[in-house]
């Protein structure tokens, strides 16, 4: 055991670094450098799903069933697998409509009902109490565990621990309220938090396989040794089959369990509170919905190592199995690992208390305590409301908190941890048919939500609720057993006699079939009002709507005054002026006072609103603040009519828009080819032009210069300037064709009188360099429709450059016609060095000649751009073949009129240069 | 008159309208990776690892389990994280 003194000062500790984190990361986003907009802190905040139930309560439950932790977290698997279109569309939906709660979503969907926004808070609360007594019930035991002496048996400790839990409590009632009500907004992220919970999320997550290492490698030697000692044993080797002591498997059980937790890390206050709350880029998602699963597996990867190893330490039923993290570490000596798990165990816990209860106080506040307060009439007439919002959002934390300190208290003892947590969430799972429902089917009604969530929440009170208090020990239980009344029929858990399936199971049937059945059956039957219609488009059509041609459905006369006096006493003078002076600018409006009161600007106060005290109280705000005429559900689909108008027309300007970028980048690019061009040509002027200025000033300055030499230099001029000369000729040539306005003129070409032609053109120049050139011509070749100067000099091109390759003294070249079905193949192939791998791509731009600038050969540079300017002119191609290691082989290839079909190509009834 | 030639590597994607609504995985191949996650977790499927055999001495149900669960989450990441087309 350890000195308390020690837990007690490394928890507090702890708490302080946790207040440390989230002090920074407020001062980091008020810095302007956020730290919570990256997706890994989002997924890590994702996993305050994982609490002290999960940290302590699996392995309890793997000590009892053996797999049956699981469904816990595959349940999250599947949901997250669906993430990027449900949740996304969830995020979609609040951040258009500033909803910052699951009960203002809800309400928000059904026409912004109130009644709904009530009911839903008054379940999430009955609901979701229980569960944050369960996290102070772990944080007690598990400092019970570590301070009593082994085997003084849990959580049956005296008085002095129990007032370290009440204290407990209220540090996180504090932190919640430094960290979860600065601002008003609800809509305003909570940073501090967000960075706190990622930081939890880390610390549980190393604490519980820290102990899994130790159990597994520490105390047994691996897992495979681990798993022999277990599986020597019958009745834990039933723990590693599907279905435990050889019963039959509850598959119904599973997938029950499966679906349940399904719903719940969607649906659970705190999850969406940061899933989709506290969301700050919707394409985080992306990464967060697989990194989030990944974060549970590692979690649960050491669960059935801890479980087994506790079995096989203490034997079965010896040590509460709910403690085996602490226990074990604990009973073979290691105190430091122990401290280090109970840490784990706090940080599961305070991570899930402070979210949950930002999440409820937000919904208790917004949407049960704000309705009643503002129909009080001296409440209505105060100007100043911000602080008596903030204020009541803060009691309501605290109240949070004690009830479920209070819960702890009278019937935490009575029942198992995970047993808690599965109630919690059967209640939640109660939101999904309206919830999911509402996101994908128009004809949904505020009635059918209604009716559907009371029966749901009827039946789960009456079915799992009722008979676990009983079953505590603060009822009796002959109602369970025999009924009430004793009707036998009415069994809560054997409604109408169906028997045989767990009471969780049974719970969940009976209530999510009252629940859909009434949901989808009345609203079949009931039509929707216009503010429910408006809505459902709204929510259902999220992902089709640009925020610039969202519908407006507000129609009525309001006063500029009016609305702003509404935003001041819920957002405080500053803040109304700041809107409204923002409006004012995106409107180009001279000052807030001059702005038209349109439907836009009541649609946005409302909005705004919204963010503070949800939508359906300020629906009620606005509804009292302006003269509004009552909308009609015919008025619903004419403004819908005109918003999917306006839409086209963003949509069609959208396009135009991308269009004109598109060319406008295409010009620039262009533009900056054109300068490139510019600038080579310009360069390769100037090297002519340095050397002829040379030579002709040393000329000049020395006029008795030799005459030898005088001939030399003025050789060397001309050449010179023939260079230059060719050179600008070739910038013109190319000028021309690529303009179009290059001459052409067609004729019918012979290829293989052209070639032998070309070659004897070279002749001479060959025969200087020593080399031999090989005509392999057919006898003859389809006639082709081209301009014979064009290709000649194509060809004499691709000779040249293959004479200036080939080794002096024992150069070949080939020259090759090949004549397939509608095509001539021309190719220049000799027995240089070839082009390096790293120019090939480049040797057809301009200016970029073969060989290293040391020995460049003669040339401009132009040579192979034009030709195949000249070859794609006539419809043909030019390429460099594949280097067979024998030097290089350019090749050409031209369209031709099939040998068996001799009718002339369209090309030669006009003028070809223009019509491409 | 005469189309210039495309500069390289520019045009193709500057001229393609931004897809609005294609940006992501698609749905379709999302719903059956769920579709295939269910059957594979529940009856019958779930019984073909309940077998009394060892795989590098762990029992073979848990490991298939988890095994199994590790690709589903390598699936899912690769459907989300790969860059569209």
């Amino acid at each position: 055991m350890l000195a308390p003194a020690t837990v007690l000062a490394a928890s507090l500790g702890y708490l302080l670094l946790l207040f440390a984190v989230a002090a920074w990361a407020d001062a980091r986003a008020r810095a302007g450098r956020s730290v919570i907009g990256n997706a890994w802190v989002y997924a890590l905040s994702m996993a305050v799903y994982c609490t002290a139930w999960t940290y302590f309560g699996s392995v309890g439950r793997a000590a009892g069933g053996g797999v049956w932790f699981l469904p816990i977290y595959l349940g999250p698997m599947l949901a997250m697998l669906l993430a990027w279109l449900v949740l996304r569309k969830m995020i979609r939906v609040a951040r258009a409509q500033r909803l910052t709660s699951i009960a203002d979503f809800m309400a928000s969907r059904y026409g912004k009902s109130p009644a709904l926004a009530g009911l839903v808070t008054l379940v999430t609360m009955v609901g979701i109490v229980p569960y944050i007594a369960l996290q102070l019930k772990a944080i007690a035991f598990g400092y019970a565990v570590l301070t009593q002496p082994a085997g003084a048996g849990g959580a049956a400790g005296g008085p002095w621990w129990t007032d370290g839990t009440l204290y407990a409590a209220l540090a996180l009632a504090g932190f919640t309220m430094i960290f979860g009500t600065r601002q008003l907004d609800g809509t305003e992220r909570h940073e501090g938090m967000v960075a706190a919970i990622a930081f939890e999320s880390v610390v549980k997550l190393v604490a519980f396989v820290a102990v899994g290492l130790y159990v597994t490698w520490g105390l047994f030697g691996g897992p495979a040794e681990l798993f022999a000692q277990a599986l020597a044993r019958p009745e834990l080797a039933a723990l590693l089959r599907l279905a435990p002591e050889g019963g039959r498997f509850a598959y119904e059980q599973w997938f029950a369990l499966t679906l349940l937790s399904m719903l719940s890390v969607l649906f659970l206050p705190r999850q969406f509170q940061v899933m989709v709350v506290e969301n700050v880029d919707e394409r985080h998602l992306r990464r967060a919905a697989w990194v989030f699963p990944a974060y549970l597996l590692a979690i649960n990867l050491f669960v059935l190592p801890i479980a087994l190893g506790g079995l096989l330490h203490f034997g079965r039923g010896a040590a509460d199995a709910d403690t085996f993290v602490l226990s074990l570490p604990l009973a073979t000596g290691a105190h430091g690992l122990a401290l280090v798990a109970f840490i784990g165990g706090l940080s599961a816990a305070t991570g899930m208390v402070i979210v949950e209860a930002i999440a409820v106080s937000t919904m208790v506040c917004n949407d049960l305590v704000m309705p009643l307060l503002l129909r009080t009439r001296r409440f209505a007439a105060r100007q100043d409301l911000t602080r008596v919002l903030l204020a009541v959002r803060r009691t309501a934390i605290v109240l949070v908190l004690l009830l479920g300190y209070l819960y702890f208290h009278l019937a935490g003892e009575a029942y198992a941890l995970v047993s808690i947590g599965l109630i919690s969430f059967a209640a939640v799972a109660q939101f999904a048919p309206a919830l999911l429902g509402g996101l994908y089917w128009k004809d949904a009604t505020r009635t059918g939500a209604l009716a559907g969530l009371l029966a749901g929440f009827g039946l789960w009170v009456y079915t799992l609720m009722l008979p676990s208090i009983a079953k505590s020990g603060w009822w009796h239980t002959d109602f369970v057993a025999a009924g009430p009344f004793g009707a036998a029929l009415l069994r809560p858990e054997a409604l109408f006699g169906i028997g045989g399936l767990d009471p969780l199971t049974h719970a969940l049937f009976w209530s999510l079939l009252a629940n859909i059945g009434l949901y989808v059956g009345l609203s079949l039957l009931t039509r929707p009002s216009a503010a429910e219609a408006s809505q459902a488009l709204l929510f259902v059509d999220a992902f089709e709507r640009v925020p610039s041609a969202r519908p407006v459905f507000w129609r009525g006369r309001a006063q500029v005054a009016d609305l702003h006096g509404l935003l001041a006493r819920f957002l405080g003078a500053a803040r109304a002026q700041r809107l409204f002076d923002a409006v004012a600018r995106e409107r180009g409006a001279a000052d807030a006072s001059a702005l038209q009161p349109d439907a836009a600007l009541v649609q946005r106060v409302e909005h705004e609103l919204a963010g503070a005290i949800g939508s359906a109280s300020a629906r009620v705000m606005v509804a009292r603040a302006v003269e509004e005429e009552p909308l009609a559900l015919d008025d619903v689909l004419r403004i819908l009519d005109e918003a999917s108008q306006l839409r086209r027309y963003s949509q069609a300007l959208e396009q135009a828009g991308a269009e004109l970028r598109a060319a406008n980048e295409r010009l620039a690019s262009l533009d900056r080819l054109k300068d490139d061009f510019m600038s080579s040509v310009t360069h390769e002027l100037r090297t002519p032009l340095t050397s002829i200025r040379a030579l002709a000033e040393l000329m000049l300055d020395d006029p008795d210069m030799p005459e030898a030499q005088r001939q030399q230099f003025l050789g060397i001029v001309v050449t010179e300037t023939e260079r230059l000369t060719r050179l600008v000729n070739q910038v013109l040539d190319m000028a021309k064709i690529e303009s179009g306005h290059a001459e052409w003129h067609t004729s019918d070409v012979d290829l293989v009188e052209l070639l032998r032609q070309a070659a004897q053109t070279v002749q001479e120049m060959l025969r200087e360099r020593g080399a031999e050139l090989v005509l392999d011509l057919p006898a003859q070749a389809p006639l082709l429709r081209a301009d014979a100067d064009r290709l000649t000099q194509v060809v004499l091109n691709l000779l040249s450059n293959a004479a200036k390759f080939v080794p002096a003294g024992r150069g070949r070249i080939t020259l090759r016609l090949r004549v397939a079905p509608g095509m001539l193949t021309v190719e220049v192939q000799d027995n240089g060095p070839g082009v390096p791998a790293d120019q090939r791509a480049l040797i057809f731009e301009k200016f970029r000649q073969g060989g290293d600038a040391a020995n460049r050969p003669q040339g401009t540079g132009l040579g192979l751009p034009i030709s195949r300017q000249i070859v794609e002119h006539f419809g043909g191609r030019m390429e460099l073949r594949p280097d067979s290691g024998q030097g290089a082989c350019f090749a050409f290839t031209l369209p031709c009129p099939s040998t068996t079909d001799p009718a002339p190509p369209r090309a030669a009834t006009g003028p070809p240069g223009d019509t491409r | 008159m005469r189309t210039p030639p495309p500069a390289p590597g520019g045009p193709d994607r500057a001229t393609r309208a931004p897809a609005p609504r294609g940006e992501g995985p698609r749905a379709a191949h999302l719903v059956a990776l769920f579709a295939l996650a269910l059957l594979l977790f529940n009856f019958p499927l779930l019984a073909l690892w309940d077998r009394d055999l060892r795989v590098l001495g762990l029992p073979l149900f848990p490991l298939a389990l988890f095994v199994l669960w590790a690709l589903l989450i390598a699936a899912l990441a690769w459907l989300l994280e790969r860059p569209r087309d």
